[in-house]
């Protein structure tokens, strides 16, 4: 198996390009093939991820592993370097299961205009895009595919979305290209600054910004900030996301939330964090105080929502400041609470979203006023809704707990030389939003699946979760339980890598 | 004085396009009415019959000096030969049907293309004022016809007049400049004017000729303020004359201007540098606003493409500081992106021909839903539009990147703040390219659309072969990488 060594992880981010391409060169007609093509190609893709679970080292899950350092671009000495630890193993694998997933429940709802060949072929590219993300270890290789899931997304959100298609998928295009831009000055700049001159993420680590006057620093930490920031999305640059996830059709919109906006907070505890340490310290308090204000401005703007998929857009932004809040105490706790609330959001709002899109079908409305009763009508939907209600609300025993609790949690004691006081102050403030997520869920859940049946829809024929949901949907609930259950199935992958990063600010573990 | 030395081998290029065009020229003289399609083959064939000797030099890899350094074949002049040649082929792709179809005079078409090719190919090669003077009018004089072809179309005229007063006019400044030059240093080859520089003399008043040069070339490569000319005469003339005008013909601009920047005048970057810089700023920043308001295509891209050449010019502006360690980068940067540029400007182009071939038209609302009517058009189209806009995995990402390097790598404070006004300046134009993109992409086709556009085989070649291209530079740019760092070789 050596030779699966050195090619699983190229194999994880090419095979479904390739398979987009199959899909392009299949005749638009004959739709089922194009279907179980992009159903094969997903389905191969995660079983190169589930053998790499089998071969994947535990025990030295801080190191770098199934690496590939290959030339690419020699004349400005960028690499094509791979390689995969604990920190982005469980998001590897959770871009693979979501994208499959997605292709399943696309099965027969394809959005308007239909087209399955451009929307399997699109999602495909995506998927390229995301894993390669969370394997490049070269800044530019990261650069590239960082920017690969733009084109796609916008298309999907533009050509498959809502009535406000256009504005929502040119506004997301924008804002994060504003971000990347400044992202790619920094990585320029660092690669400037460090000696010998190098693109690679481990190297870099490994130097620590020595020798880099701290005002030089700073401003590169801004620039990079701004570049994953905007992907987060933190506020204030989270205007965009609420457009686009009621925007998108609903399998963009579970990608969008489940692994897009991961890329980001994965930039942070990847690039910015261990290699501009210094920097990082400096920054912490106001990525801190952004992610409160995130916790709290996500939370009420969830209570002032009427539209079902605008909120839970709204709540991505208080669940993502959460996880903010956790790297930006720069603990080893914090981080690990961080990656695991990325991985439980990823499920959790993935699986609100999937909800959102089913009763929007049904209902043809996500309008909150004119919905209930859902219960009554659906009742499995209606207890799925519950139940992920539940696990976003942070309900101990699902995943959305070992997510949030940690993150607050580790605030109270940040790495050294960062504000105590400030840092248990936000401690309080995202308690505080915690309780707010409780209320606008519940209000959510309350108008959605409880109550009489509106009038409107008495006579209405409404179909309970039909084959493909219950196959997309299986295994995520599955994986929301049983991560709250296991926790340490995350936390035992992740924490050695993290403690690696920790250590740079002083964290025993 | 000895005769001079001819080196035919390092000449064969240019002497190849000369035979080319004679050969059209008779042949358009024998040919039938019907039978003058057929000088568009031969002139294509004479683009790839130039195009071997410059690959057989490339091989051979000796530099090659005539005429005591007034003209050089060096690795630099065959990667910028090899460009021109491979720009007038695709162009007289775009030609074919172009000027067939469209009845206009097909021999002296292509007569005058190849003229214009062969003044970009000597224009590689001129490291001398008079050289370089005599290349840009050979280059520009057959331009100026060939924007007022359709003779019977008023913005055709205007085109052609506004091109052509304006080239006399920057040719004018130019020389006056250059006559300075000349004045001050006593010898027109670059190489001794770079030896007086280095020696300090000439103060002010090799300020104002440096100026005036440079002013001159501005005109040429339609940098902002001296832009005015190119929106309405790339409009006016034909499209595949005007996919001409905005690749090879400024190339040619900036291929006198990386000569004479690099070579004559880089000791006194005080004087250069803060020019280009300005120049630079302004291109990217106007050319990208007026864009923005643009509800014609061609002009849209004729914006486009000065914001374009105002990120070829940001590597000027930070080519020196001091120790020569930018040098390098920075040229190979303009270099790279003129490569890359006029690989992604010809395509778009090209499938903006084969566009209005079905629509008449090349306002932008005429391409609502091409998608659902020519998804191929559609798709080729986004893959040029958003490579422009510098998004990866096309090609264009890596162009943007190498001006971002270059710009870094000089690090001071006016280098970085250029490279933060290009970033904001890239962010500005993925908006107007992706408005077209999603006037393909996003609205319903017109009520009689619907019917596939035919597109014919020179065309379809002209789209396919850059489309290709795109993609593999965006995914393997050391392709094109490889190509700058030889052609700053030489430096």
């Amino acid at each position: 198996m050596d030779w699966f060594d050195s090619w699983a992880l190229s194999l994880a981010a090419f095979i479904p390009v390739v398979g987009a391409a199959v899909v392009l060169a299949i005749p638009k007609a004959k739709e089922l093939l194009i279907k179980q093509v992009a159903l094969l190609t997903t389905a191969v893709t995660l079983l190169v991820g589930v053998i790499i679970l089998f071969r994947f080292d535990y025990d030295a899950a801080a190191k770098l592993q199934f690496s590939v350092n290959k030339s690419w671009i020699e004349v400005i000495s960028s690499r094509y370097h791979m390689g995969l630890d604990g920190i982005s193993l469980p998001l590897l694998i959770l871009t693979m299961g979501i994208t499959l997933l997605c292709v399943v429940y696309s099965w027969d709802h394809f959005p308007e205009p239909h087209n399955p060949k451009a929307f399997l072929a699109l999602i495909l590219l995506l998927e390229t895009g995301m894993i390669g993300t969370f394997l490049a270890e070269d800044l530019i290789l990261f650069f590239i595919f960082f920017e690969l899931v733009l084109l796609p997304m916008y298309f999907m959100i533009g050509v498959w979305g809502g009535d406000n298609r256009e504005y929502a998928s040119i506004k997301f295009f924008l804002f994060t290209l504003f971000g990347s831009a400044l992202m790619l000055l920094s990585f320029l700049a660092i690669f400037f600054k460090s000696d010998p001159h190098t693109f690679d993420i481990v190297t870099l680590s490994q130097q620590h910004s020595a020798g880099m006057v701290h005002g030089t620093q700073l401003l590169i930490f801004g620039g990079l900030f701004l570049g994953f920031a905007i992907k987060v999305p933190m506020f204030p640059f989270h205007t965009w996301l609420p457009d686009a996830h009621t925007e998108a059709p609903t399998v963009g919109s579970v990608i969008l939330a489940a692994v897009l906006l991961k890329l980001g907070t994965y930039g942070f505890i990847r690039i910015a964090l261990p290699i501009l340490p210094e920097a990082a310290r400096s920054w912490a308090p106001y990525i801190g105080l952004l992610s409160v204000i995130g916790i709290i401005y996500g939370a009420l703007g969830c209570l002032a929502q009427t539209d079902m998929k605008r909120l839970i857009a709204f709540s991505s932004v208080a669940h993502m400041g959460f996880v903010m809040l956790g790297i930006s105490t720069l603990t080893s706790f914090g981080i690990n609470a961080a990656i695991f609330g990325m991985v439980a959001h990823g499920l959790i709002t993935g699986m609100l979203f999937f909800l959102a899109g089913s009763v929007h079908e049904r209902f043809h409305t996500r309008e909150l006023n004119r919905l209930g009763g859902l219960l009554l009508q659906a009742p499995k939907m209606g207890w799925i809704l519950g139940f992920c209600a539940m696990a976003s609300l942070g309900l101990p025993g699902l995943a959305g707990f070992w997510g949030e609790f940690p993150a607050v949690l580790s605030s109270y004691q940040p790495a050294e030389g960062l504000n105590v006081a400030l840092f248990r102050g936000f401690m309080v403030t995202a308690a505080i939003g915690t309780v707010l997520a409780a209320g606008y869920l519940l209000w959510m859940l309350q108008r959605v699946a409880m109550g009489k049946i509106p009038a409107e829809w008495e006579d209405a024929h409404i179909h309970d979760v039909h084959r493909p949901e219950w196959l997309a949907w299986t295994p995520m609930l599955l994986l929301i339980l049983g991560l709250g259950v296991f926790p340490g199935a995350i936390f035992h992958v992740t924490d050695g890598a993290v403690q690696g990063i920790s250590k740079a600010f002083g964290d025993g573990g | 004085m000895p005769a001079p030395y001819f080196d035919y081998a390092a000449l064969a290029p240019e002497i190849i396009l000369t035979v080319a065009i004679v050969v059209v020229l008779v042949a358009d003289l024998l040919f039938e009415e019907r039978e003058k399609y057929q000088t568009s083959t031969l002139a294509g064939l004479g683009c790839l019959a130039a195009l071997v000797p410059v690959l057989y030099l490339a091989g051979n890899g000796a530099d090659r000096t005539m005429f005591g350094g007034a003209y050089v074949v060096d690795n630099y002049a065959l990667v910028m030969k090899a460009l021109f040649l491979v720009a007038g082929y695709i162009t007289v792709l775009l030609s074919t049907n172009y000027i067939e179809e469209g009845d206009y005079y097909q021999g002296e078409y292509y007569t005058l293309l190849l003229t214009a090719l062969l003044g970009m190919t000597v224009m590689a090669s001129a490291r001398d004022l008079v050289t370089i003077f005599v290349a840009l009018e050979t280059l520009s004089i057959p331009t100026y016809l060939l924007a007022g072809w359709r003779k019977h179309d008023a913005r055709s005229n205007e085109s052609s007049l506004k091109y052509y007063l304006m080239g006399v006019l920057s040719s004018a400044v130019m020389l006056y400049g250059m006559s300075i030059v000349y004045g001050l240093a006593g010898d027109t080859r670059l190489v001794e004017i770079a030896r007086y520089v280095a020696t300090g003399a000439g103060g002010h008043l090799f300020d104002v000729a440096i100026f005036f040069t440079l002013v001159g070339f501005a005109f040429k490569v339609s940098a902002v303020p001296f832009h005015f000319w190119a929106p309405d005469s790339y409009e006016g003339a034909p499209t595949p004359v005007t996919a001409f005008l905005s690749v090879a013909s400024k190339t040619g601009g900036f291929v006198a201007l990386l000569s004479l920047v690099y070579v004559g005048f880089f000791g006194r970057s005080d004087a250069w540098q803060p020019i280009l810089w300005v120049l630079a700023a302004a291109s990217m920043t106007v050319g990208n606003l007026i864009a923005l308001r643009q509800t014609n295509l061609v002009r849209m891209l004729a914006y486009s493409s000065i914001a374009q050449g105002g990120f070829m010019l940001v590597p000027f502006a930070v080519a020196n500081q001091g120790d020569g360690s930018a040098r390098p980068g920075a040229f190979s940067a303009t270099v790279v992106y003129l490569l890359i540029y006029a690989v992604m400007n010809l395509g778009a182009f090209a499938v903006l021909i084969a566009v209005a071939r079905k629509t008449r038209s090349a306002d932008i609302d005429s391409y609502a839903g091409l998608f659902n009517y020519a998804p191929a058009l559609a798709v080729t189209m986004s893959l040029f539009l958003f490579s422009l806009a510098g998004i990866p995995p096309l090609g264009g990402w890596y162009a943007k990147l190498v001006v971002f390097k270059s710009v870094l790598d000089a690090g001071t404070k006016q280098a970085v703040v250029l490279g933060v006004l290009a970033a904001v300046n890239s962010v500005i134009a993925l908006f107007y390219y992706a408005r077209v993109a999603g006037m393909m992409w996003f609205r319903p086709a017109p009520a009689d659309g619907g019917s596939t556009a035919r597109v014919p085989v020179a065309l379809g070649a002209a789209i396919a072969l850059p489309s290709a291209l795109i993609v593999a530079i965006g995914v393997y740019p050391n392709l094109f990488a490889r190509l700058g760092e030889l052609a700053t070789k030489g430096l």
